[in-house]
This record gives structure tokens, sequence and C-alpha cells, in this order.
């Protein structure tokens, strides 16, 4: 096992994003607004996954478990994803009386695709090889994603007065967690001083101008200060939404992980 | 004189004989063609049936979606269902082009789809309780839909035509990521060949009714010698069904499955499969909305429908149902 543990978590926490936020974004499959958006929307959620399991073959590299037994297998307390990715999509399951929050969605993806793409540009530069080829593949692919969330944002934040008033719920819903998304976690300085990735501080300045200059261009009210509300997912602290939510993704790995599936 | 204002000319009977003569040459209809009525109507019904049956489709193996048991299989099993949801909008398309005339759009699909008036294929109002389920839906409900769809490759009409063939090109990938799952699942632990057997079991009636009823057995199948005359299809809901056994009969028992009906074999002298034929009135039950699932999935359609009208509403404030 690697004795690099900023490592690890750096791609525990890269991994773990991608990893949750798709599986969110595929329980929508078959309920997104419109059927164009459908195929579009899942999309995005096969990039991620893919993403996640090029992370998750990284680790397995790196001697932490087979991907597949590290992806389903983990406690939530060892996941290192924010918490504000894990939240529910709404009221409801995905089976049964969804009551899906589609200005959630697109301001959820929105903030954490625009953060992605920044994390992205700083890990092309990484001192660790293997991050640097990966971010290389998936910043190609996020082009399209942020393309596709940041039209999705601005379309209904300046249509209808219902489309506003859900949007601009959904925004405050965001904000107070969003710092769990921009953070690095405990072992941040490491991370930054090995050159890893770029430092949180600089991303998140980075990220708040990419928003500043959004707000303007819609002229909308720019929301006050960021928070993490509910805790900070990069040091294990999670919801019972990611218990729920690793339950289903593991219910059938896990009545045999030794079997072939 | 051109040839447009010749043809404005000729009287209904020499326009319909003209469209016949077409067809039986094997030209392709296009959608601002003179067509008869009931050849549209026939479209229009075929059509938007076989496209909302792909997207409601999509919600029986959605379920299994985010459990898929590892990354491999999730990532195959999103992109199966993302494309399901693709040859839906795709068909949608081109049955809207068919109804513009008549002063309809895809408003009046979803309506006609929740009130019951448009029906989908009777497999996807079956449950799908376990991951064997996935398996066999991607397996042996795909690979009828390619027999049922080739012979459609020909259609008279163009665009229908020309949406299957990319249809089914994807369909085979389907087809093979489900044979996959099978594989591993009949390959694997006594449990999962169990999980494997009860999923056929449970799916074996279902296929059969895929294809509908035999022709003289039911008054329904007069679209299915219309759709042959007009050359929409090439092939009688039997033919099919006799396709379907010849190609995945010997596959299934190859791998140690057992076929729920004892009564199955290969008469050498008809030249035909012999089989227990399913209860076809429970067919009808089904496919008018009273399977074991129609109400759920209908449901789910139709909440996140009603959830998303505003979002709807925000990207085209004035369309609605005309």
């Amino acid at each position: 096992m690697t004795q690099d543990k900023a490592l690890v978590e750096l791609l525990y926490s890269l991994a773990d994003d991608d990893f949750i936020l798709a599986y969110r974004g595929s329980e929508w499959l078959g309920l997104a607004p419109h059927i164009e958006e459908d195929v579009a929307y899942s999309s995005i959620n096969q990039d991620m996954m893919g993403h996640a399991t090029r992370l998750y073959r990284i680790l397995e590299e790196l001697g932490e478990g087979k991907a597949d037994e590290i992806s389903h297998l983990r406690k939530p307390e060892q996941f290192r994803n924010a918490i504000l990715l894990e939240e529910r999509n709404g009221e409801g399951t995905y089976l049964e009386k969804p009551d899906f929050d589609w200005a959630f969605a697109v301001v959820r993806n929105y903030f954490y695709t625009v953060h992605k793409k920044i994390r992205m540009e700083s890990l092309r530069k990484s001192s660790y090889e293997p991050l640097k080829d990966t971010a290389l593949k998936v910043s190609i692919e996020l082009q399209y994603h942020l393309m596709h969330w940041d039209m999705w944002f601005k379309q209904l934040m300046t249509s209808t007065d219902e489309a506003k008033r859900r949007m601009t719920s959904a925004i405050e819903r965001c904000w107070i967690e969003m710092n769990g998304v921009l953070s690095l976690g405990p072992m941040a300085d490491e991370m930054t001083s090995k050159g890893y990735v770029a430092s949180e501080e600089d991303m998140r300045e980075k990220w708040l101008t990419h928003m500043k200059k959004t707000f303007e261009e819609i002229n909308a009210p720019f929301p006050k200060r960021l928070a993490m509300s509910k805790g900070n997912g990069r040091q294990g602290e999670h919801t019972e939404d990611l218990k729920t939510a690793l339950q289903t993704l593991s219910e059938v790995y896990e009545t045999n992980p030794t079997a072939g599936w | 004189m051109t040839i447009e204002t010749t043809f404005d000319r000729l009287t209904e009977e020499e326009k319909y004989e003209h469209f016949l003569n077409r067809i039986d040459a094997g030209e392709k209809i296009e959608p601002n063609d003179w067509m008869p009525d009931d050849y549209r109507q026939s479209l229009i019904r075929l059509i938007s049936m076989h496209g909302i049956s792909e997207i409601m489709g999509a919600l029986p193996e959605k379920e299994w979606v985010p459990k898929a048991p590892s990354l491999h299989r999730k990532l195959a099993i999103m992109a199966k269902v993302q494309d399901e949801m693709g040859h839906g909008q795709l068909l949608l398309r081109v049955a809207e082009d068919l109804m513009e005339p008549l002063g309809k759009n895809r408003e009046d699909i979803m309506q006609d789809l929740f009130s019951g008036r448009l029906k989908f294929h009777n497999v996807f109002h079956m449950k799908a309780p376990t991951w064997g389920d996935a398996g066999i839906i991607a397996w042996l409900v795909d690979g009828a839909a390619i027999i049922s769809q080739s012979m459609m490759l020909n259609s008279s009409y163009g665009p229908y035509a020309r949406a299957l063939k990319r249809i089914c090109a994807e369909e085979v990938f389907h087809a093979q990521h489900g044979e996959s799952i099978i594989m591993a699942l009949a390959e694997g632990t006594p449990e999962q060949r169990e999980l494997l057997q009860d999923s056929l079991n449970r799916w074996w009636t279902a296929l059969l009714m895929f294809f509908g009823p035999k022709a003289k057995e039911n008054a329904s199948t007069s679209h299915v010698d219309k759709n042959m005359r007009y050359k929409i299809r090439e092939k009688t809901n039997e033919e099919l069904r006799q396709e379907f056994f010849t190609k995945y009969v010997p596959r299934i028992w190859s791998l140690g499955l057992t076929i729920p009906d004892e009564t199955i074999h290969f008469d050498e002298e008809q030249g035909l499969w012999v089989y227990q034929d399913p209860d076809w009135s429970e067919f009808k039950q089904i496919v008018t909305g009273n399977g074991p699932q129609s109400k759920e999935r209908l449901e789910l359609r139709e909440v996140s429908y009603e959830n998303n009208r505003w979002v709807r509403e925000a990207l085209n404030p004035t369309a609605k149902a005309i």
C-alpha cells in the first residue's frame, strides 16, 4: 500500500465526488423534463461514472483494493465526497413517487462542473503522472458538460417567475454546502505542497470569479458567504442520504463480492 | 407543366394507384409525399407505439442501473438505457412529422399515453424484481426486438426504415450486453444460476406474447395484413415468433437452463416449433394497462411529467397540446 496518504485522500475525493453525483444523476433516468434531456443527462452521467472508474483503478494500482470493492463496499465514513453531492434529488425515491427537483439538479451540477473544470485544469499540471493523464482525458468531455449546465442555468434563471423562484431557492441550498465541494480536506496543505493539485484558496477564488461573471451576465444578485453547513465529507462526515445511496449501489454486488458478475 | 401540378390533377383513386405502384416498385415514401389516410394512420399507430415503448422500456431496466453489480456493469447498463431513450426520441420525431398535418404534437402523444389510448409493449408492463431480469431483458427482449424490427428495415416509409437501421445496429450491442450478464450468471454460483432460471421462468410467457397473437385468432391482426400490403412490415407475428425460437431456444438449452414449457420442440415434419400458447386474454389485459406493473410504470412517468411541467413552460411558455 502506498505510504502517500495525501495522494490517496485526493484520489478518493475526486473519485467519490464523480461516483456519487453520477449515481444521483442515474436516478433521474427516465424522469428528466423531456426526452432529449434524458438522453443528454444520461450521457453526462456515464462520463462521470467513467471518470470515477478511472480514478478507482488508479487507487487499485496503488494497492487500495479492487476498484469494484472500494467503490461498492467501503463504509459511508470512508467516503470522501462532498455532502452536497450525496444529497437526495428530492422527496420519494427513483422507484416510487419521485418528487425530484430539476432546479436542484441544474444548480448542483452547474456549480460542481465549474469547480471540476478548475480542478482538472490544475491536475493537468499535477506532479503525479497518472492524474495528469486522467485530467487530460476528463477535460475533453468536461467541456461539453459545462456547456450543457451553463445553458440550463442561464436559461432557467432568465425565464418564467416560477423558474426563477425555484432556481433561487436551489442556489441558496447549494451555496451553503458548496464549501464542502471546494474543500480539499484535512490534508490540503500536503496535497498542494507535493504539487498534486493547486491550493484550495486558489481554486475557490477561481470558482468565485467564474460565478460572479455568470451572475452578472444574467443580472442576478450574487449570494452571500459560502458555507459548509452539514459537515466536511472530505473527512468522512456524511448524511443519512449517503448511507441509503450506498445500500442501493451495492445491493447486488454485496450478495456475493467474490462471485463473477 | 411541372410533374407536381400533373399529380394534383389526378383523382383520389389514381393517386392511390400511383402510391401502390410506388411501394410495389420498392420506392420509399417520404413525409411530404402523398399518402392515403389509412397508411398515415397505420404508421402513426405503429411508430408512436414503438417510440413510446422504447421510452417506457427504459423504466424496468432503469431500476437496475444504480444497482448493477460492478463499475463495468454500471457503465454498460447506463449506456444501454440511454440508447433506448435515444431510440424513443428518434421514433417520436418520425411520428411527430406524420401527425403534424393532423394538428397533433408530442404533448398529444404523452397525453394519449397517460389516458391509455396509446399502448406500449406488453413486456414493459412486467415486474423486473432481480438483476437476472436486467440480463433477460437485454438478452431476450432486445433479441426479440431485433427480430421484429429487422423485418421492417425495408419498410416503405423512408424515415422509419432509416431510423430502424440505426436502432437495430444498437440493439445488437444490447443483446450482447445482455448475453454477457447471462453468461456470468450461468457460469456463476448455484444462487446466481437460480436467479437466472427464475428470471427466465418469469419472462417466458411475456416473450411469447411480445410478437402478438397468430393471425386467425385475433381480429386486431387485420392491422398486420394492412401493414404487409403497405409494405410497412414483411412477416406475420407467428413467423417472427418461430424465428425467435430458432435463434434462442438452442442457446437457452445450451446454457443448461430449462424453458418453462415442457411441450416445446421442433417438429421436423412441419418444419415448425411446437409450443404452449400463452393465454391471449391475459395479453389483452396487459396491453390495455392491467398488467402486473402497468399502473406503477405509468404513474412514474406521469408524476415526473407533471413535476417537470414548470421546466417545459420555462423553456417554451407557449407549448401545449394543439
